[in-house]
């Protein structure tokens, strides 16, 4: 599946606000009509069989982060640098992405404290655009990290996203090593990264910060991966794994730390930054 | 014997006319040397005006051209010395991505690049040049080891990506191309990257996150290849020639987008033509950019990279 369909799937809860059936949501795992406030009031986990839904940049940064944190203003970046066009013009569909989203793009960062730990917090959206990393989405992670290197705290990134923004093209793919120059000035500083690795996380963002955190926590079930599952079956010929690509096997298989329960993602990041306190700067 | 490109077809049946009339030269009186001279030139001209106008997606055909100069023709004639070096220590080998000493001229370097393979077994043993986890972190391990004795790392870029297969993912291929990104910027030595053929992807970007980047001029670089991108967003592999257009992954879109800094010619009528004077050329070019960076300290080499990345879209 490509981002964009995925996007389109990924889709049940968010996308209906103007119409009276937002009252239900629909679980994407087992199927069951939840009512979607109480949904909602479940960190968007579905009562009935666990499964960990898509949250938006807002809702993360709700769960996660002490009251009264600062939303970073988003950066300004250089727009549609390829003019790029294939059915429709990648200005429409940014402006297309942007009327159903409160923010210019796929990455918010927020200046606050976790348990009263001091941390800047970034979070990918993966209802924007499929949280692809283009050059905003690569500008605000480095733009959290500025922050937490300037507050001389922690950095930690939720990262979701269906690859790269592919109209930008090889501006995209910069970023990979952009956000690294980034990783490695904190490490450098001697302030922790943590990732944070939810449904889905694919693609250039995995193979450049996602894999670069000094702890790397995962969601129930979250997809994470390089290559998609098509690509791969394509390649190999050959059934996947039962389990294949989702968080749990990549704890088996030594990639993440821990795979946490979103009801207790708060108190484990506060646990993390209790042990990973920045040493005092010289 | 070369084989023709779609779009060299008129120029392949000059070649063929040409071929023709010599051998009917030998069994014929009449002089043909003023005729076969014409067309010579006239089949020369074509294919120089054919290349110099090559479209996006011809020269992704042409950069992955079967007889396009791999790994092993540059080190066969580009360098004086190859001593490859083999394992990540951790796994295995993985022959996609090879490394090791290297002289270039009067310079010790460390080398490490990708190799496509040129025949079917060799094609298998090198896995078509895509690369594993270990072969990434053989290619860390090998940039570390340059960086502690001061061996200036040229890398050999040429990939469609890197390998999409189940046991890549299991022993972490996204970890592995992060983690050779930043073996490649934490570098206190100086780093000149070359796309040679393809750069495909995070597969490409983990060997070419360098202070100096070059690229062959028929090269093409880009996030995903044509056919991927067309079939996301055009639902349709067909729309490859659209898609590579659209993501400008030519040399000489990038160096304007300032995403290569040199662009290095290639022999008339693309590498392929003439693997040992494309190799000599690059060699040259890398010995050039060497030179410059020669004496920087290990901080001023590691700013330059740095700034070459963040300023990308700032
Ligand atoms: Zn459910």
């Amino acid at each position: 599946m490509n981002w964009f369909t995925r996007v389109r799937n990924s889709l049940p809860f968010g996308t209906k606000k103007d119409t009276p059936d937002n009252l239900w949501a629909k679980c994407p795992q087992c199927s069951e009509m939840l009512f979607t406030r109480e949904y909602e009031d479940n960190m968007s986990i579905c009562p009935r069989c666990d499964h960990h839904g898509r949250l938006s940049a807002d809702a993360r940064l709700a769960q996660v982060m002490d009251g009264g944190f600062t939303l970073l203003e988003e950066l300004d970046v250089k727009e549609d640098p390829l003019k790029f066009r294939d059915s429709k013009k990648y200005t429409d569909r940014i402006k297309a992405a942007r009327a159903k989203s409160p923010h210019k793009d796929a990455f918010q960062v927020a200046s606050g404290s976790i348990a009263g730990h001091p941390a800047v917090v970034g979070v990918q959206d993966f209802t924007f655009m499929g949280g692809s990393m283009g050059m905003a989405v690569g500008t605000a992670f480095c733009q959290g990290a500025e922050r937490a290197l300037s507050r001389k705290c922690a950095y930690i990134v939720f990262t979701a996203a269906g690859g790269a923004r592919m109209q930008e093209g090889i501006l995209s793919l910069m970023q990979m090593p952009k956000a690294t120059v980034m990783t490695r000035r904190l490490k450098e500083a001697g302030l922790p990264f943590i990732v944070v690795l939810t449904d889905p996380t694919t693609g250039g963002v995995t193979a450049s910060y996602a894999m670069l955190g000094d702890i790397h926590v995962a969601e129930p079930g979250a997809l994470i991966g390089f290559a998609g599952q098509r690509v791969i079956q394509d390649t190999i010929g050959e059934q996947l794994p039962e389990g294949f690509q989702r968080a749990e096997y990549l704890h088996k298989h030594g990639m993440v730390d821990m795979v946490v329960h979103r009801h207790k993602l708060r108190d484990t990041l506060a646990t993390l930054l209790e042990y990973l306190a920045p040493r005092k700067a010289a | 014997m070369i084989s023709f490109l779609e779009f060299e077809k008129p120029v392949a049946e000059l070649e063929k006319r040409i071929a023709e009339l010599r051998a009917a030269a030998g069994d014929d009186e009449v002089d043909i040397s003023s005729e076969l001279k014409r067309l010579e030139q006239k089949s020369a001209d074509l294919l120089a005006s054919t290349y110099a106008a090559l479209t996006p997606w011809q020269k992704t055909q042409v950069a992955r051209h079967p007889g396009r100069p791999h790994f092993r023709d540059f080190v066969e004639y580009g360098f004086d010395e190859f001593v490859p070096l083999g394992g990540d220590r951790l796994y295995g080998d993985d022959e996609a991505i090879m490394g090791g000493f290297a002289r270039l001229g009067g310079r010790r370097v460390m080398l490490i690049g990708h190799e496509k393979g040129h025949d079917t077994e060799s094609r298998i043993r090198h896995n078509f040049g895509m690369g594993k986890p270990e072969g990434y972190r053989k290619a860390i391990r090998l940039m570390n080891l340059a960086g502690r004795f001061g061996l200036p790392v040229v890398t050999l870029v040429d990939t469609s990506g890197a390998f999409p297969g189940v046991e890549a993912e299991e022993r972490g291929q996204a970890e592995a191309i992060a983690r050779s990104t930043e073996a490649c910027l934490a570098l206190p030595v100086p780093m000149v990257a070359t796309i040679v053929g393809e750069g495909g992807s995070g597969g490409a970007v983990a060997l070419a996150s360098a202070e100096r980047v070059l690229m062959l001029e028929h090269a093409v670089y880009s996030v995903i290849t044509p056919e991927g991108c067309a079939s996301i967003l055009w639902r349709t592999a067909e729309k490859a020639p659209d898609a590579a257009e659209a993501m400008k992954v030519t040399a000489q879109h990038l160096l304007k987008l300032g995403v290569i800094d040199r662009i290095v010619k290639e022999p008339v009528g693309g590498a392929h033509r003439d693997p040992k004077a494309a190799a000599k050329t690059l060699a040259g070019a890398i010995g050039e950019e060497l030179d410059k960076l020669q004496g920087l300290s290990e901080n001023e080499l590691r700013r330059r990279r740095e700034e070459r990345f963040l300023q990308i879209g700032a």
